[in-house]
């Protein structure tokens, strides 16, 4: 045995066990000096990082479908469990698992140097990176525990700790409601949860979900308490996720949280969409013979889902005044894209449309998992790159912001590009995959997507517009944001950047690994540069060869026969009124951000009035809909399928 | 089910997941809520800690319980959901504690006791 199989047979134990140890020890050492403190919490989720992705590399080369697996307290961790009776806790890391925590590592990486400089001002800095690495701790446990019961503890590890980092800012009086609603909605979640775990343990009496799903296919027919599980544990994942109508406490929780740890929250959802796919295609997929009714069943719960996620989170965005605010509806309508594609995928499994279009759907879905936790990621961290410099969230309040902080702006750029699917990002690529194969599906919920995109855009023109344009406001501090928070963000725009140039070399080594261990069906990808649908194609080098030979044909025709004009700075002085420029008593105009779509949001007043009203902000009605929607699922669990 | 009460512990789970969940729809007051929760957490503990006992050989690991319960000798308890009850029981007391904490911090900041006054994030 070399060193490197010993690491890799001790790596999925270990990529869970440095992040505690090293956040249990970060306050002690804390006692110390600060300095050596956050270099204690930085070193420790750097070794995870780098262990992470040597055991990521190690799943993913292989396929994908290969389960590396770590029994714990077992005399040989990797054998397979002997009997069918063990209680022993196991995790196993197949390609889905490794894709994820990559996802994990990287964006606590770039989270954590992030927050060395902005955390600064404050107060309780120890508790901070200590829950930071306990987060990434309990996610990564998450996606790695191949025991139900272990998910659950998981699952309340990280919603405790998010939670705790919520208030960080406890001079916030909306920090503690922000925290106490997602508390009583994740805690809510996680008692269905250990409910449904006990229905299954009642009834198998294994917590294993890999001899879980061998005693399902044991059976002669579907029992019911299978699909009750099934349905309360889809509506937990969903919660988690933060798909409406089960996501009233999202954005109270992502807008008061600090910008890195919003950035954390994003992973900890997709924690929750991984567990969701994870127990539908694991657990039940693999009996197919059995569930194919349950799934397809399934996929269409997800499939509404995702799309009235998609829909309500984007317009609630639009009339959005909090940066930070809008940006988690803006996560709430991603995490449909996600929910539509692998939807799609379980509504078709085990037909011939799965190879026709499901395949596709799941992949472009299970990419934008990878893309949406960098872009918005990004996002999250340049806004708080904003509220750092400017003081305040509202849009209304802020402007100018682009004439100091320069590389924030272009930061932002890069984010906002790919979030609304603008090739040739990367977002454009699984958005694109999704456009393509649900398209074939349900032309409707294709043009839907595509709507989807363009008010995505449209919202981040208005924070572009809002925080970095126009004349610099009184009050805000000048200058560029410190170096660390630079890197930070420069960390996930250099992925986005990389990952935008070469989208099927991404799709082949991590997304058809994670889609083959759901589905186990190893199909793969070309092999070449371009990304195929099976309709349509996508390369992102041909298209920048395209996009650059145009702009530099623009730049000569403007230089040929342009007219010289308008001088820098002048929009801030005189607004272009009706085509002509018009000086108003000398002060700089503004427009504020959240007028730039009055007609709009004034046309469909007749959908945001009920839709406003919806979001009380009263916690029974936010459980009320959560029980309604588990009651739905159930419904439909029970009666459709046979 | 062969304990020596019979379905009476289903009953009560299901009653106290009832009772629970009817206190976080209807009752207004925050404290009353966290209440409601642990109410509807004892009720999912009692689940697992019912589900330990079983009968018949479909299981191992026995710990028979058949003198002190006075059952038949294919009575048994499983260790396995009493793990599991006393994870979950620490888990609750966690989120209990870090439920009031937040509630006792916003009543501090904004004098709210009521959800109807505790919805300064809406919209």
């Amino acid at each position: 045995m070399t060193f490197y199989n010993h690491l890799i047979e001790q790596a999925p134990a270990m990529v869970v066990a440095i992040p505690l140890l090293f956040a249990f020890a970060t306050p002690l050492l804390f006692k110390f000096s600060a300095k050596f403190g956050k270099f204690w919490a930085l070193l420790g989720v750097f070794a995870t990082t780098v262990l992470m992705y040597v055991l990521a590399w190690d799943v993913l080369s292989e396929g994908g479908d290969v389960v590396n697996t770590y029994i714990f307290g077992a005399e040989n961790t990797q054998l397979p469990l002997p009997g069918d009776n063990v209680v022993r806790i196991s995790f196993a890391v197949d390609g889905m698992s490794a894709f994820m925590g990559l996802i994990m590592v990287t964006v606590s990486l770039a989270a954590i140097i992030y927050s060395i400089s902005f955390v600064k001002k404050y107060t309780g800095n120890a508790k901070f990176f200590a829950l930071m690495l306990l987060v990434l701790a309990a996610n990564i446990g998450m996606v790695f525990t191949g025991d139900l019961f272990n998910l659950f503890v998981w699952f309340e590890v990280s919603s405790i700790a998010l939670c705790g980092l919520t208030v960080f800012r406890s001079e916030r009086g909306e920090a503690f409601e922000g925290a106490a609603k997602y508390l009583i909605y994740s805690t809510i979640a996680g008692l269905i949860l250990l409910f449904s775990v006990g229905l299954l343990y009642g009834q198998y009496g294994h917590l294993n979900i890999k001899f879980l799903s061998e005693a399902i296919g044991g059976n002669a027919e579907l029992l019911m308490v299978d699909k009750v599980a099934l349905g309360l544990m889809m509506t937990v994942f969903a919660l988690k996720a933060g798909a409406v109508p089960m996501h009233m406490a999202t954005p109270d929780a992502y807008s008061e949280a600090p910008a890195p740890v919003t950035a954390i929250f994003v992973t900890a959802s997709q924690a929750g969409l991984y567990a969701m796919f994870r127990m539908v295609f694991t657990l039940y997929g693999s009996n197919i013979h059995l569930t194919i009714d349950l799934l397809h069943a399934a996929g269409w719960i997800v499939i509404i889902l995702g799309v009235v996620s998609m829909f309500v989170g984007v317009t609630m965005a639009l009339v959005q005044k909090d940066i930070k605010r809008l940006m988690a509806y803006h996560a709430i309508s991603q995490t449909g894209y996600m929910l539509l594609g692998v939807g799609v995928g379980m509504a078709v499994y085990a037909t011939g449309g799965f190879d026709e279009f499901g395949r596709t759907a799941m992949t472009g879905g299970i990419f934008h998992i990878f893309n949406h936790a960098m872009y918005k990621g990004l996002l999250f961290l340049t806004a708080g790159a904003i509220i750092y410099k400017a003081g305040t969230r509202d849009l209304n309040k802020m402007g100018g912001l682009g004439r100091d902080m320069k590389l924030t702006a272009l930061f932002f750029i890069i984010g906002a590009l790919a979030i609304s699917g603008i090739p040739p990002m990367n977002g454009f690529a699984s958005k694109f995959l999704i456009y393509e194969s649900v398209f074939k599906f349900n032309p409707i919920i294709g043009a839907i997507a595509m709507l989807v995109s363009l008010l995505t855009l449209a919202s981040f023109v208005k924070v572009f517009y809002s925080a970095f344009m126009g004349p610099r406001m009184k009050e805000m501090a000048r200058g560029e944001v410190p170096a660390p928070m630079l890197m930070g963000m420069a960390v996930l725009a250099g992925i986005i950047l990389v990952f935008s140039m070469a989208p099927s070399l991404v799709v082949r080594s991590l997304v058809d690994p994670a889609v083959n261990a759901l589905t186990g069906d190893g199909g793969t990808t070309s092999t070449s540069l371009t990304l195929f649908t099976g309709h349509g194609a996508w390369n992102a080098v041909v298209f920048m060869g395209a996009m650059i030979s145009a702009t530099i044909i623009a730049v000569m025709i403007r230089s040929f026969f342009g007219k010289k004009g308008m001088t820098p700075r002048e929009e801030g002085k005189k607004p272009y009124l009706f085509g002509n420029p018009t000086e108003i008593d000398g002060r700089p105009i503004v427009v504020p951000g959240s007028n730039l779509y009055w007609g709009f949001t004034k046309a469909l007043d007749r959908y945001y009035k009920p839709v406003e009203k919806f979001h009380s902000g009263i916690i029974n009605e936010y459980v009320f809909w959560f029980v309604s929607t588990l009651v739905l699922v159930l419904l439909v669990m029970l009666a459709w399928v046979r | 089910m062969t304990t020596a009460l019979g379905e009476l512990p289903y009953i009560t789970v299901i009653a106290l997941l009832a009772i629970g969940l009817y206190i976080i729809l209807v009752k207004k007051n925050l404290i009353k809520i966290a209440m409601g929760i642990v109410i509807m957490e004892a009720g999912a503990n009692l689940f697992l800690i019912t589900l330990a006992f079983n009968s018949g050989d479909r299981l191992s690991a026995p710990v028979f319980t058949s003198q002190i319960m006075g059952g038949t000798p294919a009575t048994y308890s499983l260790p396995t959901p009493h793990a599991l009850t006393l994870t979950s029981i620490v888990i609750g007391l966690a989120t209990t504690a870090l439920l009031l904490s937040f509630i006792m911090q916003a009543y501090k900041k904004h004098k709210v006791t009521s959800t109807d006054e505790f919805r300064r994030l809406r919209g």
